[in-house]
């Protein structure tokens, strides 16, 4: 466990401000306490720091995760965000899509959002923008990409395209074993 | 002693101008003799004929003069060593250039002792190979117990040091002998670790070659001189730091981060423009497909109904596989889209 080198932290953050952009400083300047951010096995944990003292005690091989695991490093150095992450991303996303209940399942299992399963999208939604994806009752579903901006969904093809899947809460089920 | 002649009694003498020249071991009679061209043009297969019985006649007769004996009933004559030399089928070996040792010996004019093949073992008291089969066994005989030397540690492996020792020999013989091999197949082996046998190197490789050779030295590279513009590598061999677990600067540091993250990304928020210039584009399209749309606009449902009639009938063929349900491209009629 370590904190984050300048690249890393670069990295991360520039993979973060798609989905909340400016709001990373409330994730890092919290009200009720200091958060922090560290690097365990390639994978970034967001913990307070009160638990993080703590789990400086424990050895690093006998240390499993600590806090929200927000991601991790690829083996290029990518930063790629997991689903646990969506916690932090939903209260302060940029952009949000909210899915019709008949699109929701499909997303669920892992396919891209089509415009005819598209509910609602917020406006100035620019296209390849990271959003966060709600079902109708305003329960985050995951998070993807947008493939059109707001503008573009209004005009195209129920047939298209218009959210590339990330993430979603059906890979809780789907891919427990890889998610720590 | 068979006639080995023809079944006419002929005479086993041969009369020549020039003596011809037999070759008992290859079985091979050389004859200088002039031929005869009158008769060769006048009756070639007789000529040849007699001219090649005459010669096997005295190949014969050169046979009977050599020392004979019997195997199974049978005489057996024996053949000398062949005079004459065949040619090679096969082109000659080259010469294969000296290994290293060998050059090195040659110049200090160091010898070959030959060396006997069994040793007189003390501890064994046995005579024990010098090499070869039998040649482990015998070590192994003296192997049960290694004692530990005087300045060593005690806690090491004594037999796996022994283990270690014989198979770094073993490993630097062999890459003596490859090392010789290569270079008497002139095979260019890279020296260096950094070099490999591409003839064209990138910058990055060859820098790494050069910084390796510059360290490969007994003082790790402390004292060689500069070599053209060959900068020091920064930071190498230093290991890498890390911010220490509890670091009071984190927060300010995190947010200097997410300042400079934030400046690059533009404040302009691009998409009401773009929206705009879509919003204009979009009436082109709808002219494109007759005046009927313009005109049929909220006119009632016949009108919409013509324009979307109209462009059926307009529809190209449908492109596969660019949208669900076997669509055509988006030529049909303006649709109201929710929002």
């Amino acid at each position: 466990m370590r904190p984050l080198t300048e690249e890393e932290t670069r990295l991360f953050f520039e993979k973060l401000a798609k989905y909340i952009g400016e709001n990373i400083k409330v994730l890092i300047d919290r009200p009720d306490g200091p958060f922090c951010f560290r690097l365990h096995k390639e994978r970034i944990y967001y913990v307070s720091e009160e638990i993080m003292k703590k789990a400086g005690n424990i050895s690093r091989d006998n240390l499993v995760c600590l806090g929200t695991c927000l991601g991790k490093f690829t083996k290029t150095k990518k930063f790629r965000l997991h689903i646990t992450a969506l916690d932090y991303l939903a209260p302060y996303a940029q952009a949000k899509m909210w899915l019709k209940p008949t699109a929701e399942q499909q997303f669920l299992y892992g396919h891209n959002v089509m415009k005819s399963g598209l509910g609602r999208i917020s406006e100035n939604t620019q296209k390849y923008s990271g959003v966060v994806v709600y079902s109708m009752n305003d329960i985050p579903l995951g998070f993807g990409t947008a493939a059109k901006s707001t503008t573009e969904c209004r005009h195209t093809d129920p047939g298209t395209i218009v959210c590339f899947h990330q993430a979603d809460i059906g890979e809780y089920i789907r891919s427990e074993d890889t998610l720590t | 002693m068979e006639s080995s002649s023809s079944e006419e009694p002929r005479s086993i003498a041969v009369e020549k101008a020039i003596e011809v020249d037999i070759d008992p071991g290859n079985l091979l009679v050389t004859d200088p003799n002039e031929i005869s061209r009158l008769q060769l043009n006048s009756n070639p297969a007789e000529y040849l004929k007699d001219l090649t019985r005459s010669n096997t006649q005295l190949l014969i007769n050169s046979i009977f003069t050599l020392p004979f004996h019997r195997v199974d009933d049978v005489i057996v004559a024996e053949l000398p060593k062949p005079t004459y030399v065949l040619p090679r089928s096969k082109p000659a070996p080259k010469a294969r250039p000296l290994t290293k040792w060998q050059s090195y010996a040659k110049d200090k004019g160091i010898v070959k002792k030959k060396k006997s093949g069994l040793i007189w073992d003390e501890i064994v008291k046995k005579w024990v190979p010098r090499f070869g089969y039998r040649r482990a066994e015998a070590e192994h005989a003296k192997d049960w117990l290694l004692e530990v030397p005087q300045h060593s540690d005690p806690y090491e492996d004594q037999f796996e040091k022994k283990s270690e020792a014989k198979s770094e020999r073993v490993a630097k013989n062999e890459l003596q002998r490859l090392r010789n091999l290569a270079k008497a197949k002139k095979i260019v082996v890279p020296a260096s670790k950094g070099l490999t046998s591409k003839v064209k190197q990138s910058k990055e490789e060859l820098l790494t070659a050069v910084h390796t050779a510059n360290k490969a030295t007994a003082s790790l590279g402390k004292f060689q001189p500069k070599v053209g513009k060959v900068k020091p590598l920064k930071g190498a061999g230093k290991k890498r730091q890390f911010d220490p677990l509890i670091n009071s600067q984190e927060k300010a540091k995190n947010l200097s981060v997410l300042d400079k993250i934030m400046n690059k990304k533009p404040k302009i928020d691009v998409e009401p423009i773009v929206s705009k210039s879509v919003g204009a584009f979009r009436p082109k399209k709808k002219e494109s497909y007759g005046d009927d749309d313009d005109e049929g606009q909220r006119k009632g449902r016949r009108g919409k109904q013509m324009g979307t009639k109209n462009s059926k009938i307009k529809k190209g063929p449908a492109k596969k596989g660019s949208f669900k349900k076997g669509r055509a491209a988006p030529k049909s009629g303006p649709k109201k889209k929710k929002h």
